[in-house]
């Protein structure tokens, strides 16, 4: 046994989101333009959705298209340059390489190399999971400037004739970059899944079947969605009230929520169980966005601040939840 | 204790008239939810929440879909209290 030991790293008592960046698929896709196929209205999608429009990005541009120019936002907003980066973490379930990472691709285009680089799967959760690794390793001295990003390109992964998921579903990024503070800034995080209703938001089939029997066609994706309501507005609320008492603050002391932008109808019932006061800007960035899973608190916390609902110093509570299940939740201290 | 069909009613309909603003006496046993109270599934699902509350029971995501009157759902919950 060596008598030798080992230093650990130790960082900053607290971390903050520094800076926010968004950027949103560059079509803008009504509900008329997805309602044919599935024998809908423009008058069913708003009132089962509040959805007006999605926004889905062209067919050249990629996740990492997506990806790079959120981030270069959120690094102006901080303040900072791709070099001051040293850890990438790109949040995305619909990037085409299994291998390699997204994060460390796009690493590269910003010029943050040799920062580390990994990608998260935790569907739309995907943020709120990324920044809790985010912040813990900006405490754990482990990275000092952490970018998170939450990327989709869901209109790859899209049945035009499915009636569960397809036509919430738009494209897009958001980015965060987290670093030290000298201030708490990121709450602890609440978190956790469910793989025992792993089928309630799925994939049709598994590429290995594909493999098996190309008749089956490119995979999309579906869900139950009377089944994803109940758990979203019943289940997820008493999470987002739990990741507010972590943090030591009360409704009243939150300036915004933004929940995953999943569905209009889930956003009211979560207002409606966590009794949040009318002072609370509420994130309903899906009406004009649509569902972008990973991307989509980003982006919404994005808009908050810049329409002016929210200032710098406002507290945000955010709660991702998605296929997995999984869900991540916590309370922030806005950019 | 358990819940008498005329309790489960009433609760049924307080939970109704709540979720979609209709009179509680609007809520009969042989209205159906869907084509006669304008209920559309994720408001029913919200309805099945509370009662699954309200009434100690719970009902099953799949056999919601089988609740067509509000009869049929005062049936289920008398039926699944212990």
């Amino acid at each position: 046994m060596s008598g030798a030991t080992i230093r650990q790293a130790t960082g900053p008592a607290y971390s903050r989101i520094l800076g926010i960046g968004g950027v949103r698929g560059e079509n803008v896709v009504t509900n008329d333009d997805v309602a044919g196929p599935i024998d809908s209205s423009d008058e069913w999608i708003r009132q089962r959705t509040g959805i007006v429009t999605r926004r889905r990005a062209g067919a050249q541009t990629t996740v990492l298209d997506l990806s790079e120019a959120a981030a270069r936002k959120a690094l102006d907003a901080a303040g900072l340059s791709g070099d001051d980066i040293d850890a990438v973490i790109v949040s995305t379930v619909t990037y085409f390489h299994q291998t390699p990472a997204a994060a460390a691709v796009l690493a590269d285009r910003l010029g943050a190399t040799p920062a580390a680089a990994f990608d998260v799967s935790a569907a739309c959760a995907g943020y709120t999971y990324g920044i809790a690794q985010a912040d813990a390793l900006v405490r754990s001295g482990t990275a000092r400037h952490v970018l998170v990003v939450g990327a989709e390109k869901m209109s790859d992964f899209i049945d035009p004739t499915d009636r569960s998921i397809s036509f919430l579903l738009g494209d897009g990024a958001g980015a965060a970059i987290v670093g030290p503070s000298d201030t708490p800034g990121i709450g602890p995080t609440v978190w956790g899944s469910d793989g025992g209703k792993a089928q309630a938001i799925r994939q049709t089939h598994a590429w290995s079947d594909l493999r098996e029997d190309p008749e089956l066609g490119w995979p999309t994706l579906r869900q139950d969605g009377q089944t994803v309501f109940k758990w979203a507005s019943f289940q997820m609320a008493p999470i987002a009230a739990k990741a507010m008492a972590e943090a030591g603050v009360s409704p009243g002391d939150i300036g915004a929520f933004v929940p995953h932008q999943a569905n209009m109808r889930i956003i009211d019932q979560m207002i409606k169980q966590l009794a949040l006061p009318d002072s609370v800007a509420v994130a309903r960035d899906i009406a004009e966005t649509g569902n972008t899973s990973a991307a989509s608190i980003p982006l919404a916390t994005e808009r908050l601040l810049a329409e002016g609902q929210v200032g710098s110093g406002d507290l945000a509570l955010q709660i991702g939840f998605g296929a997995g299940l999984v869900y991540a939740a916590q309370v922030i201290v806005l950019p | 204790m358990a819940y008498t069909d005329q309790e489960v009613l009433a609760g049924l309909a307080e939970i109704v008239s709540e979720e979609t603003g209709l009179p509680t006496d609007a809520v009969l046993l042989e209205k159906s939810f869907t084509d006669d109270l304008d209920i559309d599934s994720l408001s029913m699902m919200t309805i099945v929440t509370h009662a699954e509350d309200k009434f100690g029971v719970r009902i099953p995501d799949e056999d919601v879909k089988n609740l067509t009157t509000v009869g049929d759902a005062v049936t289920y919950i008398t039926g699944a209290q212990a």
